[in-house]
This record gives structure tokens, C-alpha cells and sequence, in this order.
């Protein structure tokens, strides 16, 4: 383990360039165990890219992140999720063709041991022999993570278990995103990133998802979140961070950046301020 | 003896020649993310329309060239307004399998038309040499450039200076941006398309006079080659792809120099994985920069499978099973054992295409490891047949995977052509490699097929042998999809991207998805080549790629049960219905294009 004050997460000078777009810009960034940092900054500021480049969808030009202690920059996704990160996409991405039931086990994939024997150069072939011949030990692997999708999927209530084994194509929109927080919570993550969580969801849903969020923070999860609906921002995070053009050009409490003259700029320069106070009015 | 003067010419008017097809393609690509397979078929059109205008109708070379462009313009404009408009909302794979068809059924009529037979197509130019430096230069050359670069001037005045063009390079740069500001994208597609198939007919036109011969051979070498100079440069690039082109044709015509004509295509096929292993987007384009989607939306049809209960899937197996009992004709054992083979090979392609969304095109190349191994082996090494086609089953697996797996990291389109070429390299390996796979003449007397020291010559034992093989096939496809393996490569197919952020490695399950379908195809092969007892390097071609896709999507990708109902249903209703056999292929390609349109998600519904 690391020294107790060590940060689960910490950015330094995280750049990523576009052509002549610097789209993450030297973003330094510490989140602590069981923390709740949040992102917020108007459209096209880099926060998607950030979780990009955290998660190893994208490697950055320069800086480097680490991750319990460790230097993770550049890593791959597939080894970022077997080391315990777990996201979501803003524009929602469930496998459309698979049950709700499927989607939430491959979050659990990087958990699966039985059929995944960790075995050099012949592992695969190994898990194409177990798959097919499902020992006792694979089969009651199965399923004990089948009995853990229904416990994840209980915390939505009656929202995703009477569809389980519906595919997530006949899902609407908001049941969509809840099928992704299910499977990145079946992951066991140590941090998750969650990216605009309430996107297009109303008011009542958008409280029942903060209630969620406020859940998995008390059970002592390491949550990074881009949000825009700030009520919820403001509500959760232990420290807010605002980018725009790629810079953090604010980090605070979010009372204290809620005010900042900066902020507000960024804000009213794109045009985004209607949505801040509507936010803060509901 | 040549100078490498001439080899070069050679090299540059072929290049230019590519470039015609090329371009059209890069336009194509670039305005609706389609790699259009037919291209090729517009080419072999272009051909035979110059050879009706110049042999039958005797039109002056200008009339000529104007006629076959106009003619193959209107294909080309046919082809967007009835094989692609209707497909536009679609799912991702429709477009790719329409255009797949269509290149099929226009290739047939031509055939049909005018019989697979060579032709002669004259020049209609004076037949003197120019001598140049240390090579010659003859008019046709001198043809080709000048239509080649006046075709391309002429294409860089429409897109810099019409409206027309700036719409098109509008939608090739933001589709959804052009629309909004008022450019109507099915006139930019059907001036696109128009323009792709004048200059793909003129090009093909152009190369039947330069070797003064056509065939109907022609199609798929053109879109292939075509495809291969588009990617070099840069799909939907289209200097990209005049340079692409004229870089494949000098590498070609180098190759030939040092290695002999036989391995022609070779190097461009190589040069072609070469590149799209190493740079996806082509050579013009920065290493870093994901490789442009082609299409976005659904891959595969979303649609809830029909159900089949267990107690009427073994009802079917146990009356097919007493079938041979029963007082049918010889000629009904015939043509099912022969179901039971493409069976086979459907399973392996419905995992392969449908289940992990790899559409592979190059599939009889399995079917052709796995013969060759299993024949080769009794044959030279006397090992007894049933272990041979097991081992058939197993290099199939391995080397087929070990050839594929340059394509995994591509996506969509590009595997498809990733795997085409793959597939002609597998039969131009076995056309040469003559010490191993005794070349153009074959292999005969492969020992019929035969279990534990029993052979079985009989219909019904050879019904029973493979339609007992195809049944086990099945049902361990069945396991595997319903274990860990089943989801995990339909995630990979549904979103990649989401796939590797939850753990999954691409390498690692497209892979084993290979391996496994791998296996089947080349024991399908293997007891092939025992029933077949002689095979060449033409047995198992493009055609059977096509064959088993259609059967795949009539089924419903990935659906196990529907891979083998649409493998009876399209070996056995042709028979029942006695057409005769050179209709056969244009119907296939007619069904699939019905199936795209109007029941993409086939027969028993995609998994």
C-alpha cells in the first residue's frame, strides 16, 4: 500500500494536443481515497478527453498519471480495468444486443478467475477449454456474479431487474445509463469516473441518480465525476475543478469556485450561465 | 530482355490505370464512410460494353470511351438510387453486405451475358513503339496517361470550382454539417457514385485494350487493387489515392521484374496488410489518428431471435438422422451431405461475422488449409483420414488465426478487405508453392473418407459422417456462445471501445473466436477434399466466401441453428426447384441483397 496521504489518483501536467488544439492542457489534478472530485467547465473544455486519457482510451502528449502510487500513464484500458478503474461514457455505451443481465457481467469480466486461469502464452487456449467443458468451479463462478448483477441491480430499484433479460436496445434512454453505472459497478472498482451521469434525464430522475452517487460515495468509493447539473456538483463534491479550453482555471470547494469571477467568465463567455442558475433554482 | 526503364513505364500506366478505379473509390469513401465492392463489377462492365462498342457497333476510340463512361455512369447512378438509398438509416453492416451483392449479381449477368470466356478487346490505336531513352512507349501508353491525367485535372476543377463539387467536399467532410446547411447529400452521393463509375468503366475499358483480353475474372483483381491503392493513400483521400495507385503499380511491376508474373498480385496484396497493419489510415496521415469509422450506428441488426425449442431442434436432428433409411434418392443424400458441409462452414463464418463482427470475405481460405492439410497428410504421410481432417481442423485454426491477425486491430469495412486479400494470398501460396501443394496441377487420388480402418464409400455412411460432424460442431458452438466467451465477443462486436475499458483484449477473443471457427472450416474442408478426392487451388474461391455469407445473413448472423437452416434452405431449394446451375450464383446474390433491404436480421434473427 501506499503512504496513507498518498492520493488514489494524481494528474500531473496532463497535456493532449489535437493538431493545433491543445485539448487537455497541463492538468494537474489529486484525488483521495474515498474522495469525490468533480469536473465541470462549458462543452469542448477537455473533460471527456481527460477521462480518455485516465482511463487509456487516449495517451497523452505529455504528464503522467498515477494511480496508487504507480505510473499508469500509457497503460491500455484492458490493464486500467483489470487494475481497478471503472467509467462510463457520456454518450452511453451498452452493448446493444446483449440482455441487461450480459452487460452488467462484462463489467465483472476483469473479476473472472475460474474460467481465466492467469497461465502464460496458453492462457486463451485454457479459457476456450474451460468455457466448453465448465467445470464445477466455473460454473458456480458464473454463477455467483449472476447473483451479484441482481444485488447491483437492485440499488436501481424496480428500474432495470423486471428488464434483466431484456436487450439494452429496448431500453430507454435514462435506463441506458443506469446499465452502464451496473456494469462499471461490477468491475469492484477502486476509482470510477463517472462522465455526465444524468445527461438527458429529468428532475426526478436526475435526484434518484444523485442519491445513488451519494450512496457509493458514503460506502467509501473513489468517484471522479463531469457533471453540468451543478445542484448535484455542489451537493456531492469534496472539491470542484473548472476547465475550459483545456486549462483548470479553478479548484476549490464548490461555493468558493461557484464564485470565482473566472468561472463565472467561462461560464457567460459560452453562453452556459442559464443552465448554471436553473441548475441551482431546482 | 526489358530495361527497368520499361518496367517502370509499365509500372506508371498500370498505377494510372488503378488510379481511375481508385479515385472513385476515395470519392465514394470519403462522402458516405463506404468501401464500395462493386466497383470492380462497374470496371468488368466498363470492359464489356468497349467490347460490344468497338467489336459489334466498330465506334471511333473517342465514341467509345464517351460511350462506355455514359453507360457506366448510369450503372453507377442505378446502383446508389436502388442498392444504397434505401439502405442510408440502416445498420452499419448493410451498406457493406449490399454493395457485396451487388458486385455478385452484376459479375453474373456479365457472365451470363457474355459466357466466362476470354475476349479479345483491340485497341483500335496503331500498333508502333516509341523508342524512349532506353525503353519504349507505345500510343495505348500514351492513351492511358493522358486520360488518366485529364481525368484528374478535370475531377480537381469540379470539386475546386462547381458547386456541385464543393457540396460533395462539404459532405465528405462533416455529413451531418452539410446537411444542415442545405446540401442535398443524395445529389452529392449520385454525383459521386456517377463519377466513380465513369472513371472505374472507362479504367476497365482502358486495361482490356491495354492486354487485349477481358474476362470475367477481371471484377474482383480490380476492386481489389483499387482497394488497396485507395488505403495506401488514405481512404477518402482521393490525391492519395493517384499516388497509392501509382505506387502499387510501380511495386507491381518491380515485382514482377525480380520474381516473375506469377506473383503479381502477391505484392500487392502484401503491400496492402503491410500498410494497414502498420498505417490504417494510410501513408498521407499521422500515425496517432484513430482510423475513420466507416459508418456509425448498430453494427448488426438489433432483433430478438426466434426461439426454437430444444425437444423440436431434437425432433429435426433425429429425422434427418433416419433419412438415409427411408426410400429417398441418391441425389437428395447428395445434395444434403452437401449442405452439411456449407453447414459447417456457415457455423464458423456466423461466429467469425455475426457473433465477434468480423465479416470475413476470405473464409474459403480456411476451407483450403484444412483440405490441403488433411489430403497431404494421408496422402503423403498415410495417416489414417479421420485424424487427418482433425489435423485439417487444427492448422485451419492455427494458421488461419496466426494469417488474420494483422486485421485485428481494424474495424468494420477494412476487415473485410483485410480478409479478401488474405484469402487470395492463401490460394496464390498454394498456386506457387508448388514443392508443398504441387502448384496448378492439383492434388488427385486423396483417399476417401474413413473411420477407424473402415471406409466409407456408401451414400448414407457418408451422410451420416458429416452430418454427425456438423451436428457436434453445432452444438459446441452452442456451449461456447452460452459460456463467458458468447458475451464477451458480442460486447467486442457491439462497442469495442466499451469492451477494452471493461478488460476485454481484442487480440485475445478475436482470436479464439478465429481459432474456434477456424476449426470447423477447415474440418469442413478436410472431409471435402476426401469426398472431392482432387483439389486444386480453385476449389475453394471467393464464390464460397459469398455462398456461406449469404447463408449467414439468411439465418441471422451469429445464430447457430439459422447457419444451418440457411445452409439447406440455399443448397436445397435450388435443387428442389431444379434451376439450372449458372443461375444459382446470381440468385444468391439477388437473396442477399432482398435480405439487406428487407429482413436484415434473416430468417431466425441475429444473437
Amino acid at each position: 500500500m501506499a503512504e496513507a496521504h498518498a492520493p488514489l489518483l494524481s494528474l500531473r501536467g496532463l497535456t493532449r494536443r489535437f493538431g493545433g488544439l491543445t485539448a487537455v492542457d497541463g492538468i494537474d489534478l489529486d484525488l483521495a481515497k474515498g474522495g469525490l472530485v468533480s469536473i465541470i467547465g462549458p462543452n469542448g473544455a477537455g473533460k471527456t478527453t481527460l477521462f480518455n486519457l485516465v482511463t487509456g482510451l487516449d495517451r497523452p502528449d505529455a504528464g503522467e498519471v498515477r494511480f496508487e502510487g504507480q505510473d499508469i500513464t500509457g497503460l491500455s484500458p484492458e490493464r486500467l480495468a483489470g487494475g481497478g478503474i471503472a467509467r462510463t461514457f457520456q454518450l452511453g455505451r451498452v452493448f446493444g444486443n446483449l440482455s441487461v443481465m450480459d452487460n452488467v457481467l462484462i463489467g465483472a469480466h476483469t473479476r473472472l478467475r475460474a474460467v481465466k486461469p492467469a497461465v502464460p502464452v496458453i492462457g486463451p487456449l485454457l479459457e476456450l477449454g474451460l468455457a466448453l467443458l465448465r467445470p464445477s468451479s466455473v460454473k458456480a463462478e458464473e454463477e455467483r456474479l449472476r447473483e451479484e448483477v441482481k444485488t447491483i441491480l437492485a440499488r436501481f430499484g424496480e428500474r432495470l431487474l423486471p428488464r434483466i433479460d431484456q436487450p439494452a436496445y429496448s431500453l430507454s434512454y435514462a435506463n441506458r445509463r443506469r446499465v452502464e453505472i451496473a456494469r462499471a459497478l461490477a468491475l469492484k472498482p477502486r476509482l470510477l469516473l463517472l462522465d455526465e451521469p444524468t445527461a438527458g434525464m429529468n428532475p426526478s430522475e436526475t435526484t434518484e441518480m444523485q442519491g445513488l452517487v451519494a450512496e457509493l460515495k458514503a460506502e467509501g468509493l473513489t468517484i471522479l465525476l463531469i457533471e453540468h447539473k451543478l445542484e448535484m456538483v455542489m451537493r456531492l463534491s469534496d472539491r470542484v475543478i473548472v476547465m475550459d479550453e483545456g486549462k483548470k482555471i479553478a479548484e476549490g470547494p464548490g461555493e468558493e469556485v461557484r464564485k470565482d469571477p473566472k468561472v463565472i467568465e467561462a461560464y457567460l463567455g459560452h453562453g452556459l450561465s442559464g443552465t448554471a442558475e436553473q441548475e441551482s433554482a431546482a | 530482355m526489358a530495361s527497368w526503364l520499361d518496367y517502370t513505364i509499365n509500372g506508371l500506366i498500370v498505377g494510372n490505370v488503378y488510379a481511375l478505379v481508385a479515385v472513385g473509390l476515395a470519392l465514394i469513401f470519403g462522402v458516405s464512410r463506404l468501401i464500395n465492392f462493386a466497383q470492380g463489377s462497374i470496371y468488368l462492365v466498363g470492359a464489356y460494353i468497349g467490347w460490344v462498342a468497338v467489336v459489334q457497333l466498330h465506334t471511333p476510340l473517342p465514341i467509345t470511351i464517351i460511350f462506355v463512361a455514359v453507360v457506366a455512369a448510369l450503372v453507377g447512378l442505378i446502383i446508389e438510387r436502388f442498392g444504397l438509398r434505401p439502405l442510408q438509416n440502416s445498420v452499419r453492416i448493410a451498406p457493406l453486405l449490399a454493395t457485396i451483392g451487388i458486385s455478385f449479381v452484376l459479375d453474373q449477368l456479365v457472365m451470363l451475358t457474355f459466357s466466362p470466356n476470354p475476349r479479345a478487346l483491340p485497341s483500335q490505336l496503331p500498333d508502333v513503339r516509341f523508342q524512349l531513352g532506353g525503353g519504349t512507349i507505345g500510343p495505348l501508353d500514351l492513351l492511358i496517361a493522358g486520360v488518366g491525367i485529364s481525368s484528374a485535372l478535370s475531377l480537381f476543377v469540379f470539386l475546386r470550382y462547381s458547386k456541385l463539387g464543393w457540396a460533395v467536399r462539404a459532405a465528405s467532410q462533416d455529413r451531418d454539417a452539410a446537411m444542415q446547411m442545405g446540401v442535398d447529400v443524395n445529389r452529392v452521393n449520385q454525383a459521386v457514385f456517377g463519377i466513380a463509375a465513369a472513371l472505374g468503366g472507362v479504367s476497365g475499358l482502358l486495361v482490356g485494350m491495354y492486354y487485349n483480353q477481358i474476362d470475367t475474372a477481371m471484377s474482383l483483381q480490380a476492386t481489389l487493387k483499387g482497394v488497396v491503392a485507395e488505403v495506401v493513400g488514405g481512404a477518402g483521400n482521393v490525391p492519395g489515392a493517384v499516388v497509392g495507385s501509382l505506387l502499387l503499380g510501380l511495386v507491381e511491376s518491380y515485382g514482377v521484374a525480380v520474381f516473375g508474373t506469377s506473383y503479381r498480385n502477391l505484392f500487392a496484396f502484401l503491400l496492402l496488410v503491410v500498410v494497414l497493419v502498420l498505417r490504417p489510415n494510410g501513408l498521407f496521415a499521422s500515425a496517432r489518428q484513430a482510423p475513420p469509422e466507416p459508418l456509425t450506428g448498430t453494427f448488426i441488426a438489433p432483433s430478438r431471435p426466434v426461439r426454437i425449442p430444444r425437444w423440436a431442434l431434437a425432433v429435426a436432428v433425429a429425422a434427418f438422422a433416419v433419412l438415409p433409411l427411408l426410400p429417398v434418392s441418391f441425389y437428395m443424400l447428395q445434395t444434403l451431405i452437401n449442405a452439411w458441409l456449407l453447414g459447417m462452414l456457415a457455423l464458423s463464418l456466423t461466429l467469425v461475422a455475426g457473433t465477434i463482427g468480423q465479416v470475413s470475405l476470405g473464409h474459403a481460405a480456411l476451407l483450403a488449409i484444412g483440405a490441403y492439410t488433411s489430403a497431404l497428410l494421408s496422402l503423403t504421410l498415410a495417416v489414417p483420414v479421420g485424424l487427418a481432417i482433425i489435423a485439417g481442423g487444427l492448422m485451419s485454426a492455427a494458421l488461419g488465426t496466426i494469417l488474420i491477425s494483422p486485421s485485428f486491430r481494424l474495424r468494420g469495412h477494412y476487415v473485410s478487405i483485410a480478409t479478401l486479400a488474405i484469402g487470395e494470398i492463401v490460394s496464390l501460396v498454394i498456386l506457387n508453392w508448388e514443392s508443398v501443394t504441387r502448384g496448378p496441377i492439383g492434388i488427385s487420388g486423396i483417399p476417401p473418407l474413413s473411420l477407424f480402418g473402415y471406409d466409407l464409400i456408401s451414400p448414407n455412411s457418408v451422410y451420416w459422417f458429416s452430418f454427425a460432424v456438423m451436428v457436434a460442431l453445432a452444438l459446441l458452438q452452442a456451449r461456447l456462445l452460452s459460456s463467458h466467451l458468447g458475451r464477451s465477443f458480442r460486447a467486442i462486436r457491439d462497442d469495442d471501445i466499451a469492451a477494452r475499458a471493461y478488460g476485454l483484449s481484442l487480440n485475445r477473443y478475436k482470436s479464439l473466436a478465429f481459432i474456434f471457427g477456424g476449426f470447423a472450416a477447415g474440418v469442413s474442408g478436410g472431409i471435402a477434399a476426401h469426398l472431392y478426392s482432387y483439389i486444386n487451388h480453385e476449389t475453394f474461391n471467393t464464390q464460397q466466401s459469398i455462398l456461406a455469407l449469404t447463408v449467414v445473413i439468411l439465418g441471422g448472423l451469429g445464430n447457430v441453428v439459422g447457419a444451418v437452416v440457411g445452409a439447406v434452405a440455399l443448397v436445397g431449394l435450388p435443387e428442389i426447384f431444379r434451376i439450372a446451375a449458372e443461375y444459382r450464383i446470381l440468385i444468391y446474390g439477388i437473396v442477399l441483397l432482398l435480405l439487406v433491404r428487407f429482413r436484415p436480421q434473416g430468417l431466425l434473427g441475429t444473437i
